[in-house]
């Protein structure tokens, strides 16, 4: 089981990469209050079918590890939007690709730590089947609004291949400097009292 | 540190670059592969990718690829992470946490030792103990 909202990220990401997309975004909005991510691929989709089994842990197509029987990621996220009342939702067509929409609500008891966004960043950013993937971060708060927007793309450009440990140590520095600014315009969230659920509710 | 532009992180590559020209070759062709699939994500492989790239840098060495892969199969001893050295065996190390990567990047990166007691795959048999030696 996953720790942070990281953790999901950098999971449900490498989904996108391993259905063969040439290029995924991964948006996050952070308010006060919530915190919404779209993660959307042109990979090869999935059907109707698929879609509907891929919120069941004992769902797997079984092409990575054939012999395995649970596929965790998806039902992972799911499970931790809703438990702290955010909301979850999947888009997918074949050969289009699939968007995947969630959010957090930050002031819940049972929302997860936000964890390392940097080192998953960096992690995702440096994917081998990443071709091109596009981060943009969001932070409005009532003290302001800042945003960065990180493309492998253009970083490949500025520094080469992102493989080795200099040039992630490079990335790891850039993407930091990116960080700390919006950061400044970070509100800890207010907790809100009685968000957790009674036990008729579950 | 004030937010950096594309501009300036070009020149601090020029920069890094320069410098590294100077130094020795003690990464060359070495190649660490991180277990990054839902079990390692759980079991930290995070901060272990962390863990690797501060020792590296720590210890100056600029070259080693650092990359990922899914799960390997060994998802009771995540976080697993492969090491492949030129003239040594390749290994796959499990249970690895930051002390453990710091360990590796000092002893088998630069001292060309394995690091026995983390080992799960790969070298003769009877080298490897079934619980890694923990």
């Amino acid at each position: 089981m996953h720790i942070c909202i990281d953790d999901y990220l950098l999971d449900i990401v490498q989904n996108s990469f391993e259905a063969a997309s040439t290029r995924v975004e991964l948006v996050l909005d952070e308010t006060e209050s919530k915190l919404k991510c779209l993660i959307r691929d042109n990979g090869k989709g999935m059907d109707a079918g698929v879609q509907k089994r891929v919120l069941d842990p004992f769902y797997s197509d079984g092409v990575k590890h054939t012999k395995r029987k649970v596929g965790l990621g998806l039902p992972f996220l799911s499970q931790a939007c809703e438990a702290c009342q955010g909301t979850f939702a999947l888009h997918s067509e074949v050969g289009v690709g699939t968007t995947v929409e969630f959010s957090f609500n930050l002031g819940h008891l049972d929302a997860p730590p936000m964890g390392n966004l940097v080192s998953t960043f960096v992690a995702l950013l440096s994917h081998p089947l990443a071709k091109e993937l596009v981060i943009r971060r969001t932070v409005s708060t009532r003290k302001g609004t800042s945003t960065y927007t990180l493309s492998k793309e253009e970083l490949e450009e500025v520094l080469g291949s992102l493989s080795t440990s200099g040039v992630l140590n490079l990335l790891r520095e850039y993407i930091h400097s990116q960080e700390e600014e919006v950061m400044t315009y970070h509100v800890e969230p207010k907790m809100q009292s009685e968000t957790r659920r009674t036990q008729q509710e579950m | 540190m004030a937010k950096m532009t594309l501009e300036e992180l070009r020149k601090l590559r020029d920069q890094k670059q320069g410098e590294m020209q100077k130094r020795d070759i003690e990464g060359k062709d070495s190649r660490i592969v991180i277990g990054m699939g839902t079990c390692g994500i759980a079991a930290g492989a995070k901060p272990v990718l962390d863990a690797f790239l501060a020792a590296l840098e720590e210890k100056h060495i600029d070259n080693v690829s650092v990359t990922q892969t899914g799960c390997m199969g060994l998802c009771y001893v995540e976080p697993t992470i492969e090491v492949i050295v030129p003239g040594m065996p390749d290994v796959i190390y499990g249970k690895v946490d930051a002390a453990t990567a710091r360990k590796i990047v000092e002893q088998h990166i630069i001292g060309k030792q394995l690091v026995t007691d983390h080992m799960f795959d790969r070298p003769a048999a009877d080298i490897i103990k079934k619980d890694g030696g923990k």
